[in-house]
């Protein structure tokens, strides 16, 4: 009789775990792209001019355009981030199969146009127990965003799943 | 309107406004492309079958969390800040869901300076399930 698997914990992981990946640095950050994503999460309602009405945006506390916190200034990559590859296999077999539990995102300065952020990730623990996925291990890295002025912008805990 | 609401005004229990959309690829197909989230499973019906979701394709996590800051901001007005925002991803967004984020308010302390407001979140399907349960903390300014 085969024996249950005792742990989905790798080596990889335990190496890994608390140790920053190197940074990444997003292009700058421009008004078309705040636009666009705003225009994406609120379709097909128009979205707060605070996002796109520099006019407006110059009004409100903030003195000009900001981004939704959501906002996401490293998408489209030319060359995609792999800091995380290693802990998070894909494929079918026990332990490689994975869902994105959820998150946490605590917010900083804003982004605003022009910003170019620079990000950092980590593993930063993890836990495993018998679940009806059977064995399932919750991981939980940490990334971390600040602007060209040093300031913090997010703070971001995300629980990937894996079964 | 910049500020829609005011910590003096807020009470444990109230409840934010409701905030719906009706999700299909229109929504799903933005989202991709301003985050450069091209997945199968969110994309062709193919896929989100061969992943168990027997209805195919199946919206983005990170749009409903999306979802539930624009619900926060709306109800708050441009002059506020969203401090942080939890949920875990509980239940599937199915293709012609409506979904709708709803909000209660748990508590409220001036912390660090700031008048915080905490609530309890979540982004409910049609059926009433509820798919993305949270918390959020948000900072509101004072009368005057």
């Amino acid at each position: 009789m085969a024996q249950a698997q005792q742990t989905l914990v790798s080596p990889a992981m335990i190496e890994s775990k608390g140790v920053w990946s190197r940074e990444h640095v997003s292009p700058p950050v421009s008004r078309s792209d705040i636009r666009k994503w705003a225009i994406a999460v609120y379709w097909p309602q128009t979205p707060p001019r605070l996002f796109w009405d520099e006019e407006y945006a110059r009004t409100t506390r903030w003195g000009g355009i900001i981004a939704p916190q959501d906002f996401n200034p490293f998408a489209w990559p030319i060359k995609a981030d792999t800091a995380l590859a290693p802990l998070i296999p894909s494929g079918s077999g026990k332990g490689k199969r994975g869902m994105n539990g959820g998150q946490t995102d605590t917010y900083f300065a804003p982004m605003r146009p022009g910003d170019v952020i620079s990000s950092r990730t980590r593993l930063r623990d993890w836990n495993e127990r018998e679940t009806r996925l059977g064995l399932t291990l919750f991981m939980y890295t940490e990334t971390e965003w600040w602007n060209q002025d040093h300031q913090l912008v997010k703070r971001h805990i995300q629980n990937f799943i894996r079964y | 309107m910049a500020v829609n609401v005011y910590f003096e005004d807020i009470n444990v229990g109230d409840r934010i406004p409701a905030w719906s959309r009706k999700t299909d690829f229109m929504n799903w197909n933005r989202y991709a492309a301003v985050n450069d989230e091209f997945i199968y499973i969110h994309m062709d019906d193919e896929a989100g079958r061969a992943a168990a979701n027997p209805q195919g394709a199946f919206g983005m996590g990170n749009l409903r969390f999306a979802y539930i800051l624009n619900a926060l901001r709306d109800w708050l007005g441009d002059e506020t800040e969203i401090r942080e925002l939890f949920c875990e991803f509980r239940a599937i967004n199915q293709k012609n869901d409506v979904l709708t984020v709803i909000g209660t308010v748990t508590g409220k302390s001036v912390e660090e300076g700031e008048n915080r407001v905490y609530l309890d979140v979540d982004v409910v399907n049609q059926t009433g399930a509820k798919t993305c349960p949270g918390k959020a903390i948000v900072v509101l300014p004072r009368r005057g």
